[in-house]
């Protein structure tokens, strides 16, 4: 082997080894896991917090209003459309910390007329015109039982 | 014969390429998102519930979901319009004697198998997961919005506080508690569903059976687990 090799062939194994000490202590023990990735990320993906509650919570201890939904036309709304995320009243159900969203600008996210809402889903009404003489949309409609006492 | 052997090995690395989306081999669940065009009712509860749920910023251009309300009108141009991403609800801006079509998209990530934003990240900061959904590792990420600009759906940005790429992450800590992601929750028609792709009685996989789907994008391969039933060929 030439001097010159020789002279340079203990830099290399020296940069080489250091190379893998540094790279020991960088790259995270799971990485490469599942991928070309941290494996603790899935972990720290699954672990955030929730913000919503489920409709199933609400169920737990509202399954008058439940019983009363199943058969109106809000079935297949979850709660936490008109009252909010809901997270801390499941927490602290005894507190009013409930949303009781209403209006005639919430109501009509839904119900106001538009071209590309399609009518066999959902009735629509011109929230601009539709008895302007009252104030709230649940003067007349209540949101668990939509048509009662109105016919 | 040891070129055959030798050339078929090396195409092996392109299959990828060649054939759409194959679940990956293995146990688990494979998650696909389904939303129904004609259920949806442009009403922008998912995109407030999931920028309230996953702490997005609150001002526009920042979203993980958003809907967008397309009008064709009678002249053949399209107008396409999501004011703050619908999540104020949407009026319509075009007569009615001028609307040729008009209906509401609702947007989101694909959740791609084959995703080009993992694909162009330098760090692994961002994969999909086994159960396949597009994840990221905001802990690795460093910020260089490769990603942002390789998705073609326009589903990632930067989050202007902690300065790393976010997206839709199908709500991982919500499936994983055996909870529907929150855009899912709260949609009133239950126009967004999604599900298991490996479960063959799953709603996704029913939704698949009972309807005609398209994904967005097709020809760019990206293995899209998106499917919308009902869209018009003017969305892409």
């Amino acid at each position: 082997m030439p001097i010159q090799l020789k002279r340079l062939l203990p830099l290399f194994i020296i940069f080489i080894g250091l190379f893998l000490i540094v790279r020991h202590f960088l790259v995270p023990d799971t990485f490469g896991q599942y991928g070309h990735y941290r494996g603790d990320a899935l972990i720290d993906n699954a672990s955030r917090n929730l913000v919503h509650a489920s409709k199933e919570d609400c169920h737990e201890c509202h399954s008058d209003i439940q019983e009363k939904l199943e058969n109106d036309m809000h079935a297949s709304l979850s709660c936490l459309v008109c009252h909010g995320p809901g997270l801390m009243h499941v927490a602290d159900p005894l507190a009013e910390n409930i949303e009781k969203m209403s209006g005639r600008t919430f109501c009509g996210r839904c119900h106001q007329l538009n071209a590309a809402r399609s009518t066999d889903m959902i009735y629509q009404i011109d929230i601009a015109t539709h008895h302007t003489e009252k104030d709230n949309c649940i003067e007349c409609h209540n949101p668990h039982e939509v048509w009662e006492g109105l016919e | 014969m040891a070129g055959a052997v030798t050339l078929s090995s090396m195409l092996d690395t392109f299959n990828v390429l060649l054939y759409a989306a194959d679940p990956p081999e293995g146990e688990g669940p494979w998650w696909g998102v389904g939303i129904d065009i004609s259920k949806c009712i442009g009403c922008g509860l998912c995109a407030r519930a999931c920028k309230v749920e996953n702490q997005v910023p609150q001002e526009p251009f920042y979203y993980r979901t958003w809907v967008e309300q397309y009008t064709i009108l009678k002249d053949g141009t399209t107008k396409v319009e999501s004011p703050n991403g619908g999540i104020d609800g949407f009026d319509q801006s075009v007569e009615e004697k001028d609307i040729f079509k008009t209906f509401f998209v609702p947007k989101m990530c694909n959740h791609c198998a084959k995703s080009p934003c993992t694909q162009v990240c330098p760090v692994g900061a961002t994969f999909e997961s086994p159960d396949g959904v597009a994840l990221v590792d905001d802990k690795y990420c460093i910020g260089c919005s490769y990603c942002v600009q390789a998705c073609p759906y326009g589903c990632r940005y930067i989050h202007p506080e902690k300065k790393t790429a976010d997206k839709c992450t199908l709500c991982y800590h919500r499936i994983k508690r055996g909870l529907d992601p929150a855009c899912m929750e709260i949609c009133p028609t239950g126009s967004r569903i999604y599900g298991d792709l490996n479960d063959k009685d799953s709603d996704l996989v029913r939704y698949l059976k009972e309807n005609v789907t398209r994904i967005l994008k097709p020809h760019l391969n990206t293995g899209a687990k998106l499917f919308y039933n009902a869209l018009s060929q003017e969305v892409s």
